[in-house]
């Protein structure tokens, strides 16, 4: 996400950095190339304005021109307003309070509400929580439907009945109550801000359960048109905070930043997959070093956390240091890799990876579903001691797997490879490796 | 002119708005100076237009005024239309076939793709019920095997345009669903194909050689096919409209566009960008929920309905 916001940025700052000391004129022109770039990202013009006005005030000023290094100046000033322009600190999802919690998902056609729904029940899942989803979304051929599926691949129940989404709503949160639901979160029908009907029906849905939290739900690819949409719902209805969606692509999500900017709600969660595990909370200050193309490794050691098992981890490290590393940990290992999401998601967050050299870089994770497939023909007498797999059972685990010779032989004699390696590093540095820092 | 009509009355929103602060734009600066310029930029780029784009236009308008010497509102306003407009025709319509003609094919098979939640299956419903009201026989696939009651969404839809319709279980492959849907078309003559497909973000490898599949093997069911190619896109989008475009057409080629959506205040000015950059055409514009609410896209009473 924002690469191309980061690639722009990366050259207004090279400019900077390049020259010695700045006059009014340089930065006046490359605050022009910023104030493009953020257009360009769909940052709401007028947001876009008071962000170069501020900047322009503090980058002008004295205290850049003294400096010794003004590009790094800049880059800091720059960086500083947008962290505000993000919303500051990381503002967490309002769960306080006697249980039913009730979280209400309001918003545009499309934009997609159900799928939140679901991610949020699956978190609050995993944070040992007893969730019920709310199907109110009456409207939408089959939107019942929709979220029924999902719940069920959650194990999560979905309550509906076919009455007004009011009544729905308020049934809800009394099943919710009597049979000890900690969550309740209510997926409503996609309208538009303008639809004074549907409007009404969501303030009496709000009013009906006094929801805990209402988070509008936004598309990060959404144009100019955000703030307007942020700002009528806030009137009508009233939100919390935003949840941001669809942040995988590349849009740069400016307008819904820009939403922070006027409506003065922070951004809470954002969508980043179609799995129901790929929600994350909204950090502004690591999405403000990531626009400047500093990356994101926080959130990439955070996921690796969430994934390794540490219990694993320490028995792999045995199997290490006495040298008996297998395809079957080889097989565990990339288990847990595939748990952090997508390689390209995970790149994305490594520093400098946002440049230009690395865009367009297409990560294969069908080459991931090939080596486990190939690993998956293979006894479990191969897996431990793969040197028994002779031209036969080559042959045998190439059919199985659907791959071909070529390809059995390059991940065995990759395995071996890593093998040796291993090796070396056990003579010689891996007992000053920390526990759980292995080298895949 | 009855579409022009409707057009007006869905978009006054947009009318207003664009309207009202041109002429006060324009009311404020008498003449064209560097401030009514800065104020004519940020209307633009508030209808998501874009900043390549509102440039271009308004070098266009500036240079025009210059030359014939004509700086007054009325100019001004003339100027900034037709700029709007030649962006807009200046596409590359060639080789592809007016929806209003008998079809060229049979059956003729349209391929709709987007990314998530832009309203392809509504505009699939919309399409079929033109269709069955110029009466052909449609017969909608359902290929969207990945999102969870996608199928049963379209399955609604289809009984309600009177379509029939060719599914599989969920997660079946979706290039086998759009051959079932055209052998089928074949053997029970069907005259028009149109194929859903799962929203994907263009960014996805993955999702888009699947989508490459889908249309390979399109081909193979009947050589020719897909016939037409149309990418949904929400009025809302923002400037990653563009690059929609530019991945989904490096993929698959995409014919033209279908403006969903446009009943809302979004502006839908996106498509000045798309036409500007890619000459890429827009073919419909999606303007409610109901199965009629889709129209022809007519460039002029697009931009005559934002000025009017």
């Amino acid at each position: 996400m924002f690469e191309e916001l980061t690639e722009r940025l990366e050259i207004v700052f090279k400019k900077l950095r390049g020259r010695g000391k700045l006059t009014e004129k340089n930065i006046k022109e490359a605050l022009k190339e910023v104030r493009r770039a953020l257009l360009e990202a769909d940052v709401n013009y007028k947001v876009a304005r008071e962000f170069i006005d501020e900047i322009q005030v503090k980058a002008v000023g004295e205290e850049v021109l003294k400096s010794i290094t003004p590009g790094q100046q800049v880059i800091k000033i720059v960086h500083d307003q947008l962290i505000e322009l993000l919303g500051g600190k990381a503002a967490p999802l309002n769960l306080s309070g006697s249980p039913p919690i009730t979280l209400m998902l309001i918003g545009l056609q499309g934009s997609g509400k159900t799928t939140m729904a679901g991610k949020l029940a699956r978190f609050g899942q995993g944070k040992g929580k007893k969730p019920l989803l709310v199907a109110a979304d009456t409207y939408r051929p089959a939107a019942i439907e929709q979220l029924k599926i999902l719940g069920k691949s959650i194990d999560v129940p979905v309550y509906w009945e076919e009455k007004n989404p009011v009544r729905i709503c308020s049934n809800a949160v009394e099943k919710a109550t009597a049979e000890f639901f900690e969550w309740v979160i209510i997926d409503t029908a996609g309208r538009l801000q303008i639809d004074e009907g549907l409007m009404q029906e969501l303030t009496d849905i709000k009013s009906a359960i006094s929801a805990n939290e209402t988070l509008l739900v936004a598309d990060a690819m959404t144009g100019q048109e955000a703030v307007n949409v942020a700002v009528e719902f806030n009137n009508r209805v009233g939100i919390d905070g935003v949840a941001l969606t669809k942040l995988d692509g590349d849009a740069r999500g400016g307008a819904a930043l820009s939403i922070r900017a006027t409506v003065g709600k922070p951004i809470k969660v954002v969508g980043v997959g179609e799995k129901l595990e790929a929600l994350e909370f909204f950090h502004p200050d690591r999405m403000a070093s990531r626009i400047l193309g500093l990356g994101d490794v926080v959130t990439l050691v955070e996921k690796a956390q969430q994934a390794v098992d540490l219990k694993q981890a320490e028995k792999l490290e045995k199997k290490l240091r006495k040298e008996e590393f297998t395809l079957e940990d080889f097989y565990e290992q990339l288990q847990q890799l595939k748990k952090m999401g997508p390689l390209e998601s995970l790149l994305e967050m490594l520093p400098g990876v946002g440049t230009k050299a690395l865009r367009g870089l297409k990560v294969d994770d069908g080459a991931m579903v090939k080596i486990e497939a190939i690993i998956n023909s293979m006894t479990i007498e191969e897996r431990r001691h793969p040197h028994l797999v002779d031209g036969s059972r080559r042959r045998r685990i190439a059919r199985g797997s659907g791959s071909s010779i070529q390809e059995v032989n390059g991940l065995l004699k990759q395995f071996f490879a890593m093998q040796k390696m291993i090796k070396n590093l056990t003579k010689g540095k891996l007992k000053g490796i920390p526990k759980g820092m292995l080298p895949f | 002119m009855a579409i022009l009509k409707k057009l007006r009355g869905k978009l006054s929103k947009t009318r207003e708005n664009l309207t009202d602060k041109i002429s006060r734009a324009l009311k404020a600066h008498k003449t064209l100076d560097e401030g009514l310029l800065e104020e004519l930029e940020e209307i633009l780029i508030a209808a998501d237009v874009g900043v390549e784009t509102t440039s271009k236009i308004l070098e266009t308008v500036k240079e025009r005024a210059r030359k014939e010497k004509k700086e007054s509102s009325s100019d001004i306003q003339e100027f900034l239309k037709e700029a709007m407009l030649n962006a807009l025709t200046e596409t590359n319509r060639s080789g592809v076939i007016d929806l209003d003609s008998p079809l060229p094919s049979e059956p003729y098979v349209i391929l709709m793709v987007g990314v998530n939640g832009t309203g392809k299956t509504t505009t699939i419903a919309k399409l079929a019920r033109m269709f069955d009201r110029r009466g052909q026989k449609v017969l909608i696939a359902a290929c969207d095997t990945f999102r969870a009651a996608a199928t049963e969404q379209l399955q609604i839809w289809a009984k309600r345009v009177d379509a029939d319709i060719v599914k599989n279980v969920p997660q079946a492959d979706p290039a086998a669903v759009a051959y079932d849907a055209i052998s089928a078309a074949k053997a029970r003559g069907h005259q028009v194909v149109i194929a859903d497909t799962a929203g994907r973000l263009h960014t996805k490898t993955n999702l888009m050689e699947e989508l490459k599949k889908i249309k390979r093997v399109m081909g193979k069911a009947l050589p020719g096919a897909p016939h037409l190619t149309l990418l949904v896109m929400d009025a809302t989008t923002g400037q990653n409209g563009l690059r929609q475009v530019k991945l989904f057409d490096e993929a698959i080629k995409l014919d033209g566009i279908v403006l969903a959506k446009l009943d809302g205040t979004a502006k839908g000015g996106i498509v000045l960008a798309i036409a500007d950059e890619y000459k890429m055409p827009v073919y419909y514009v999606g303007l409610g929920e109901k199965p009629d609410d889709l129209e022809k896209f007519e460039p002029k009473e697009f931009v005559e309905a934002i000025f009017d």
